[in-house]
């Protein structure tokens, strides 16, 4: 079965989207994600989204889910890399991603993370 | 309803000498076409003629839109796309069809003289297949006055939104005029795209050319500055104008999340300071 790889870096997890999302595979992702953030007890997420050029009100649904589970398991969650077309899509969807952290690039969204991790 | 004889096209191609002249004179005396050489307004009316006889001759309709009317057709929009490009207005450009309906009169008399009823039939259907000319000038015309105005409304669109790279990493946006759902959507496109392809982490919108600020600009800004928060960067948006500042108060409306300065220099202090860079006067 398909599936999305969760990639463990130290107190991380990297979880980089290269395949077009359907519902099937969002679910599992979440799953996955859940098991592994407690497994591995890690302090913080890091999406990357920039090879995903469509959405839907749903995988835009996931993202936030994901990022609420995680910060219940006491782990942040920060959404990078999402293209322009994606972005104006989620918007007009009106699906603002309230409480989800963003950056730029993968490079960025690590700074952003050893910082929070720093301010704890 | 009344058919177009053969006769009185023939009569036509006989006289056509004798109408084009007592026609472009008409034409001339009028006084309203001015700007067009008189050459080529009687080479126009010249061609006017040959394709009425022309498309007459190829078959017996006069609705506009068969087949042997194809050349008419083709005449009068390139006629009617000319006089848009010289500053015509619809009336002159319809005008220039109807006269020749003038000059008509005197020819088919002469030739019907003694069959009066005949005369009527012919003047009748002649003058509706001459309206129909006519109309269909105008309708071309305005599709090329709207074509003119969609395009110089396309290029404004593209002219008003450039995107300014004020720092390493920050970038302005001056927005000036109105803003509709159409600009915003140019403009947040071409705004975020610089984004992607900079890496920069500020985006200022500045506001000062945006006369005014109702409900639905406001919502626009929201959706602009929420895009950018998605990608990752941050927004502030400039200029904001004393009466804006009490319109938006006013109207209840809530920014609330939304970074607001006075102007693009405090906007560019902030983005300066939060990007860890100091300006110091040099000693």
């Amino acid at each position: 079965m398909e599936r999305i790889p969760i990639l463990r870096m130290g107190d991380f997890l990297l979880v980089t989207i290269q395949v077009d999302m359907h519902d099937q595979l969002a679910m599992t992702l979440q799953d996955d994600l859940a098991e592994r953030i407690s497994s591995t007890s890690a302090k913080a997420v890091l999406i990357d989204i920039s090879a995903l050029d469509m959405v839907d009100s749903f995988i835009g649904r996931m993202i936030s889910s994901i990022s609420g589970l995680s910060s219940i398991m006491d782990a942040e969650t920060v959404v990078v890399g999402m293209q322009p077309a994606v972005a104006i899509t989620l918007v007009e969807l009106g699906l603002t991603l309230q409480g989800v952290s963003t950056a730029l690039n993968v490079e960025r969204g690590m700074q952003l993370l050893h910082k929070r991790m720093a301010d704890k | 309803m009344a058919a177009l004889q053969q006769r009185t096209f023939n009569v036509i191609a006989k006289k056509e000498h004798e109408l084009l002249d007592s026609w472009t004179g008409e034409l001339e005396a009028s006084g309203m076409y001015r700007n067009v050489r008189i050459e080529e307004l009687r080479q126009q009316t010249g061609d006017f003629i040959r394709l009425l006889v022309a498309g007459a001759a190829q078959a017996d309709s006069t609705d506009l839109r068969a087949s042997n009317w194809e050349d008419m057709r083709q005449f009068l929009e390139q006629l009617s796309h000319s006089r848009v490009l010289l500053g015509f207005d619809s009336q002159q450009t319809a005008g220039f069809i109807f006269s020749f309906k003038r000059p008509l009169m005197p020819v088919l008399q002469a030739e019907y003289a003694d069959e009066p009823a005949m005369l009527a039939e012919q003047l009748w259907a002649l003058s509706e297949l001459i309206d129909q000319l006519g109309l269909h000038t105008v309708r071309t015309f305005q599709k090329s006055r709207e074509a003119v105005i969609k395009r110089q409304q396309e290029e404004l669109l593209e002219l008003s939104t450039p995107v300014v790279k004020l720092w390493d990493g920050v970038l302005a946006l001056p927005m000036i005029g109105t803003l509709d759902s159409q600009r915003t959507q140019v403009v947040m496109e071409s705004l975020l795209q610089r984004i992607v392809d900079t890496g920069s982490e500020i985006a200022i919108i500045d506001i000062t050319g945006v006369p005014t600020v109702d409900t639905l600009v406001a919502q626009h800004l929201l959706k602009t500055v929420t895009a950018i928060r998605l990608m990752g960067a941050d927004a502030i948006i400039s200029g904001v104008r004393p009466q804006i500042a009490q319109t938006i108060v006013h109207l209840g409306l809530d920014l609330q999340g939304i970074v607001t300065k006075a102007t693009l220099a405090d906007a560019l202090a902030l983005a300066l300071r939060r990007s860890g860079l100091t300006v110091s006067k040099a000693v």
